[in-house]
């Protein structure tokens, strides 16, 4: 799974990168987690608002900073059936 | 079925957010109420301090203003992180979109206030109203508003120095933003903004996060910018108090009122130019400004050094130069200082 990590480096965009890398501990899944700081990269996928998270290329989540838990389930999502 | 991109979640008693709600909200106000009987009873008879002597001052100052600060604190961001749960940059962007100059300027102002908006998004956001078609003065109204009319600096006023002050304190931001903003859009400055924003084209399905909430997840919103925001300003809370309290309790009066008092009029500009490179939160330093306007420093002044600090920041400056050449950023930076030197004249005359 491709996981990115939409944000130009502000203190939010770190927070969501750590809570992701805990999420993908918690379900034992081994994943790349990109960040992306280029702000026409970001605008591509039509995010105004970071942080973002993007799933195998679809945006799951913009403009706030989610629990771990939160990532947890999103990421379930994005793996399940 | 509620839309696809909401977050997956467990599903509590529908109304057990707002039982939960209400038990705080009491709580809450309990505290609030006995918070002077309790630190009175605290520094005054346990601690057996003499009222009106130093030391039961700067002491009853500094516990006292800190727990009415946080708890005051807590309850309007808990409010507003709910309300702004509601709004985004994207519905900002669709509802700005096209929009001429006037009315533009005027929703960006308002919407400016509700919206969350981190610095770190000013780039994103500032290139997504561009390619939106909101017109450069209006995306500017929306930059001016936002930081200067946040919650924390409208609650410590109100909390500090009554809602007059607070009231002035946001339509002036408000006056200002749109003014402001207008006046720029008609300078006809879009020569100044990076080219490339012009011609960036937005891409993909934009995501509002606003939509398909909750109320248990709008609370969880709320209790997280309570958290986060503390988080981030206790310190300066602490130091900014502390401050305010050795003032309160030991510079004389007569060593501010010489260079800063009503009478001086150069003060305004003064303050002003010293805010300007300043960067703080509202919290940080308002406990400051009481302190000094209880030992005669004209509130004007003091309301306009301390927007200074708030709505021109150093760090939104460098991001923003990504996308503004320094000629606009200079010219923003001015207009928007002078509007502030104005302000702080009209207060002074007023309060």
């Amino acid at each position: 799974m491709e996981i990115k990590v939409l944000g130009m480096g502000c203190q939010s965009c770190r927070t969501l990168k750590a809570n992701v890398a805990k999420a993908l501990n918690d379900l034992a899944l081994k994943a790349e987690v990109e960040e992306v700081t280029d702000f026409g990269e970001i605008l591509g996928y039509g995010v105004s608002s970071t942080p973002a998270l993007v799933l195998d290329g679809k945006v799951v989540l913009a403009g706030r900073v989610p629990q771990a838990g939160q990532i947890r389930a999103l990421l379930e999502q994005a793996t399940g059936p | 079925m509620r839309g696809s991109k909401a977050l997956p979640r467990p599903l509590p008693a529908p109304g057990a957010a707002w039982i939960g709600f209400a038990l705080a909200a009491a709580a809450w106000l309990l505290a609030y109420r006995s918070l002077r009987p309790f630190w009175d009873a605290v520094v005054f008879d346990a601690a057996g301090l003499r009222p009106g002597s130093r030391t039961a001052d700067v002491v009853h100052f500094f516990l006292y203003d800190t727990t009415k600060i946080l708890l005051l604190l807590s309850g309007v961001i808990f409010a507003v992180g709910v309300l702004r749960s509601f709004f985004s940059l994207e519905r900002t962007r669709a509802l700005l979109g096209g929009r001429r100059e006037g009315v533009g300027n005027a929703a960006a102002a308002a919407l400016g206030v509700v919206t969350p908006f981190c610095s770190c998004s000013a780039v994103p956001a500032f290139v997504g109203f561009v390619a939106a078609g909101v017109p450069l003065g209006v995306t500017l109204s929306f930059l001016i508003a936002s930081p200067m009319v946040n919650e924390v600096a409208v609650v410590l006023l109100y909390g500090l120095f009554g809602w007059k002050v607070a009231l002035l304190y946001v339509a002036s931001g408000l006056v200002l933003a749109v003014a402001a903003g207008f006046a720029l859009g008609r300078m006809n400055l879009e020569r100044w903004v990076e080219p490339f924003v012009y011609e960036t084209r937005v891409g993909g399905v934009a995501l509002d996060p606003s939509r398909g909430l909750g109320w248990d997840e709008r609370f969880a919103i709320g209790r997280q910018e309570v958290r986060s925001i503390l988080a981030r300003i206790w310190p300066y809370l602490l130091v900014g108090i502390g401050l305010g309290a050795l003032i309160h309790g030991w510079v004389p009066e007569s060593f501010f009122l010489r260079w800063a008092g009503p009478d001086r009029p150069w003060a305004v500009p003064f303050a002003v130019a010293l805010g300007i490179p300043l960067y703080s939160n509202a919290a940080g330093v308002l406990p400051l400004i009481e302190a000094l306007h209880a030992k005669g420093v004209a509130m004007g002044t003091l309301l306009a050094f301390m927007m200074a600090v708030v709505a021109l920041s150093l760090p939104e400056m460098v991001l923003l130069r990504r996308v503004l050449k320094p000629a606009l950023i200079l010219v923003y930076v001015a207009i928007v200082g002078l509007g502030i030197v104005l302000t702080g004249y009209l207060f002074n005359a007023i309060l």
